[in-house]
């Protein structure tokens, strides 16, 4: 048992007792080396190589790049959705398949996945309820998680009674459900109207900082990984691979005000250039 | 591709409620007319084919008796319905959870939906003995049985991608995910399969009848009536069989809207 516990290379070294216990000290996230290839008819299909990257506690880290460029697989390795071909994963010292098993990180997804027959309260609980938490506890869980994502009037209504922005605010609220301090996202508000994105994208920067859960993020909107984001990872396909990291250190205050100011145009602009400078530019582009 | 749709063409205005629901009621009271004429003031209509008239007194005078073996009808229709859907629902399950359990199961199946069930009536009558509904109820169960199987095991398979990714990534184990997932996202199909089965085994419990067996029951009736000329009876009988079909498809529709409107997919 305690042996396991040091497979966390570095940060990990001192061995708890409990094997599913977080390493406080360890990284949320860190991979190394992660690769993933496909097996098509026409050979081999490398999706992603050699990833390196670590995201601290209370970190949100944007991860944007063209179509194919690996995002989506990099966030399905970190969930452990999908098993890496090379490379080692590991949240707050655990191996990415143990983090699963112990909820360690929630996710939300482009669509918001809801069931349809269950109320939003219901969806909400789902987690807790394959856990095992008594009834109480749960409803207590709802109520604040529904309050935090400001849906406490719709928590008996049916997910089709709802907007497609109010269906993604149940999807976070339910991948924070078990109290992760990781939150995984998947271009969770990809498939919504500019005005709802905008919206949500404050709303998510606030539940984030209320939170103090660690955000790995995957967009391909430039202004909105610049908006959230404390660092941008850029990627790049054919093979998918992080070519560059943006810092983009806008403080604790991320409201619409900031959406006007010179610095987050500067960094919109950093991000930009850091994406083009890819091999991958086309030509008549900047 | 042209960018904007400058004129729909006239579209057809649908009747008015009232028109749909009176319109079809004309033409039932219109072939009634017809059906009257024919037999009662032209007297030219076979002699198995009565007079409503007729029919319709033998309903009041005999209501009891048809009363009685629509029970026993309806009781093996509904026995073996109940029987055949729990075993398909049960069998759908372990298929869609094992690859090698649905090819054994798969062509099984096939084989029977393609038996003529009902034919093999006379072979249980003599297995079960000629005084036990059981052949009937048997026969009525594996005629509910195809299309529940069919369709819960498609609906077994059409958990989307997205809600299978959310219960792994809250690590919900097999049972778990059945339970929560797989199970619900088939009901739709069940309640389907279930209105198909339900006419089905109400079909196959009467016309079980025919071929021997308890002397009663609706299908047992109809056939010794009509043998003794008293056809007018035999008509009546056969209404009796009718409404057992009705309530079967009614109560089924009625539990499938039901269920699609809490569940909309």
């Amino acid at each position: 048992m305690s042996t396991e516990s040091t497979t966390g290379s570095g940060a990990t070294t001192r061995a708890t007792g409990v094997p599913s216990a977080a390493d406080p000290a360890a990284p949320a996230l860190r991979a190394t080396g992660v690769g993933k290839s496909f097996t098509a008819r026409k050979g081999e299909v490398v999706a992603l190589t050699g990833v390196e990257l670590e995201v601290a506690p209370g970190e949100f880290v944007s991860l944007i790049g063209p179509s194919g460029c690996g995002k989506s697989t990099l966030l399905r390795l970190i969930a452990d959705l999908d098993a890496p071909t090379s490379g080692e994963l590991t949240i707050f010292g655990k191996p990415a398949h143990q983090a699963r098993l112990d909820q360690d990180y929630g996710i939300a997804f482009q669509q918001a996945g809801l069931l349809p027959w269950r109320s939003v309260g219901a969806n909400i609980a789902l987690p807790l309820e394959l856990h095992g938490v008594e009834r109480a506890a749960r409803a207590a869980r709802v109520a604040e998680l529904a309050e935090l994502v400001g849906l406490t009037e719709f928590v008996d209504r049916h997910p089709d009674e709802l907007s497609g922005g109010m269906q993604q605010r149940v999807a976070i609220a339910r991948s924070l459900a078990a109290k992760p301090r990781l939150l995984l996202m998947d271009e969770p508000f990809g498939a919504l109207d500019e005005m709802t994105r905008e919206y949500l994208q404050s709303e998510l920067a606030r539940i984030a900082a209320e939170t103090g859960a660690a955000v790995v993020f995957v967009t391909h909107s430039i202004p909105e990984a610049v908006f959230l984001s404390d660092r941008v990872v850029v990627m790049s396909p054919r093979p998918g691979r992080i070519t560059d990291v943006v810092a983009t250190p806008l403080g604790a205050r991320r409201d619409d005000g900031l959406r006007e100011s010179p610095e987050y145009y500067a960094h919109v602009t950093a991000v930009r250039e850091a994406l083009h400078g890819t091999p991958t530019h086309r030509p008549g582009e900047p | 591709m042209s960018p904007v749709v400058v004129a729909r063409p006239p579209r057809r205005t649908a009747p008015p409620a009232w028109a749909r629901i009176v319109a079809p009621i004309v033409v039932g009271l219109l072939l009634l007319a017809v059906w009257i004429l024919w037999v009662d003031v032209l007297g030219t209509a076979p002699r198995a084919l009565p007079s409503p008239i007729a029919i319709g007194q033998e309903l009041v005078l005999r209501g009891e008796i048809i009363g009685k073996a629509m029970a026993v009808t309806a009781t093996n229709a509904l026995l073996g319905l109940v029987a055949g859907a729990l075993l398909a629902v049960v069998l759908a399950a372990l298929a869609a959870a094992s690859r090698p359990l649905d090819g054994m199961l798969a062509p099984l199946v096939a084989a029977l939906a393609v038996i003529p069930i009902v034919a093999l009536t006379p072979i249980f009558n003599t297995m079960f003995g000629a005084s036990s509904q059981f052949g009937r109820q048997a026969v009525a169960g594996i005629a509910a049985f195809v299309p529940v199987f069919v369709n819960v095991l498609r609906g077994l398979r059409q958990t989307r991608p997205v809600h299978r990714d959310v219960l792994r990534s809250v690590a919900a184990s097999p049972w778990q995910t059945f339970r929560v997932l797989t199970l619900p996202t088939a009901v739709p199909y069940l309640l389907t399969g279930l209105r198909i089965a339900a006419s089905l085994a109400v079909i196959a419990a009467l016309v079980a009848e025919y071929f021997g067996g308890p002397a009663d029951g609706v299908g047992t009736a109809i056939a010794s009536y009509a043998k003794s000329g008293r056809a007018a009876l035999a008509w009546a009988f056969v209404a009796g069989g009718i409404a057992i079909g009705l309530v079967f498809f009614l109560a089924t529709t009625l539990l499938e809207r039901l269920v699609a409107r809490r569940l909309p997919v």
